[in-house]
């Protein structure tokens, strides 16, 4: 059976009460926009329509008021209300929810869920690359999700995460790992400021075996943003088409193993090693 | 350095007498060999890569390793790069020790450590005239924990 494909609205969700980072986060600002404002153009780009969850008492917020609303219209606490009250509002919408706090979601990660999008399914969502559950905050939100949510949170339930772990979700492995990267506390935002604020750097990358025949070359000089070897990888990944998985190499910097995590700084010299054969 | 690469065959007398040692009993070695099969398949001969800086690296760990776990006097390994024809020998492990049980169980982990840890690659040329990199292509699709080569010999 093809399930027709329901129009799909953005919502981005500001409505969170911002308790552990003690500041609203739909106001906290990267590269000198706000984060509602950089979660609502992001959105536009891919959708034709983006609403903006509120509560009540914030819909005259100047920051939240230039845009079109949804006001809470169910009770209740959490995302839930927000997403409930957008699939109450249109019937026939699916929704591209996105959570307010995710300053490095790309273009890429969008493209992702409205392509690989199954209609079929309550939602589909990405697995988080931090604990191997959906993500209900960057997910897709089918029609058919509203009645079952409100049957949930009619049972006691509050977490859309769960919600999602028990219903018919889509789950997509996130080609983007680092896009659903949250900022929660001023800790997190310090960091999330500093990676999003560094401009382009060059490392020295050598490529060695198979590699380096796939890459055609055996170093270069990389311009990049990306933060650890696992970004770079993926980066180069992407433009060579090397057919080792990161689960298969190593990496060195500055000619000694590193994990893969480590950040990078300008002028490091990177090496992706594959599976060793000596002897 | 008592790990090291060379371009050119493996001179195994002189590298054997930098294991002297009056206090030695005896001295064991490991000859790795290009052997003209691998998996089924006849091989033509073989082209050896090493990322140097971090091998050198690498490879001095596992000899001091080595050093820390058996009551060894000496101890030297040397590996070939390039491309080597059948019966070439690829690489050389050396051990003397007062002792031989521990000169033949440091030489062994030597070998096997260095098959596992160090950045080296080896290409095989097949009589049909195909090519492939050892652990990266036909086993590409899962990654393996264990040591997957063969000996050289």
């Amino acid at each position: 059976m093809t399930v027709e494909k329901a129009p799909v609205h953005g919502l981005i969700l500001a409505g969170g009460a911002s308790s552990r980072m003690r500041r609203d986060k739909a106001a906290l600002e990267y590269e000198g926009k706000s984060q509602l404002d950089r979660a609502y153009e992001l959105a536009s780009r891919h959708l034709a329509r983006v609403y903006v969850s509120v509560r009540a008492s914030q819909a005259r917020d100047p920051a939240r008021a230039r845009y079109q609303l949804i006001v809470d219209a169910v009770a209740g606490e959490g995302p839930i209300v927000g997403i409930r009250s957008a699939l109450a509002s249109q019937k026939d919408a699916a929704w591209l929810v996105l959570a307010c706090d995710l300053p490095f979601l790309t273009d890429l990660a969008l493209e992702q869920l409205l392509a690989e999008r199954d209609p079929a399914a309550l939602a589909t969502a990405f697995r988080s690359a931090h604990d191997g559950l959906p993500e209900p905050l960057c997910a897709v939100w089918e029609p058919a999700a509203g009645v079952a949510l409100d049957a949930y949170q009619a049972g006691g339930g509050l977490c859309p995460r769960k919600f999602l772990m028990r219903h018919t979700t889509r789950i997509l492995e996130p080609r983007d790992r680092r896009a659903l990267d949250n900022v929660n506390t001023p800790e997190e935002y310090d960091r999330a400021l500093s990676l999003l604020d560094s401009p382009p750097m060059q490392l020295k990358v050598q490529y060695y075996a198979l590699m380096r025949e796939q890459a055609g070359r055996s170093e270069e000089t990389v311009e990049t943003s990306a933060a650890t070897p696992g970004d770079l990888y993926s980066e180069l990944q992407a433009r060579y088409g090397f057919t080792l998985s990161r689960e298969q190499l190593k990496v060195a910097v500055n000619s000694e193993f590193a994990p893969w995590s480590q950040r990078l700084a300008a002028g490091d010299a990177v090496v992706f090693i594959p599976p060793v054969a000596g002897g | 350095m008592r790990f090291r690469f060379c371009q050119h065959p493996i001179d195994t007398e002189s590298a054997r007498r930098e294991l002297a040692d009056g206090g030695a009993g005896g001295y064991v070695s490991f000859e790795g060999w290009v052997r003209d099969f691998n998996e089924g398949r006849e091989v033509t001969r073989l082209e050896y890569e090493a990322f140097q800086e971090l091998a050198v690296k690498e490879g001095e760990r596992i000899l001091a390793e080595a050093a820390v776990r058996f009551p060894i006097k000496h101890v030297l390994c040397i590996h070939r790069v390039g491309s080597l024809a059948l019966a070439d020998m690829a690489v050389w492990v050396g051990v003397s020790a007062a002792h031989r049980g521990e000169a033949f169980d440091a030489c062994r982990f030597i070998i096997d450590e260095v098959k596992h840890r160090v950045p080296i690659w080896k290409k095989e040329h097949y009589r049909n005239g195909d090519s492939g990199w050892v652990n990266c292509e036909r086993c590409a699709a899962a990654p393996h924990a264990h040591d997957h080569a063969h000996d050289a010999a």
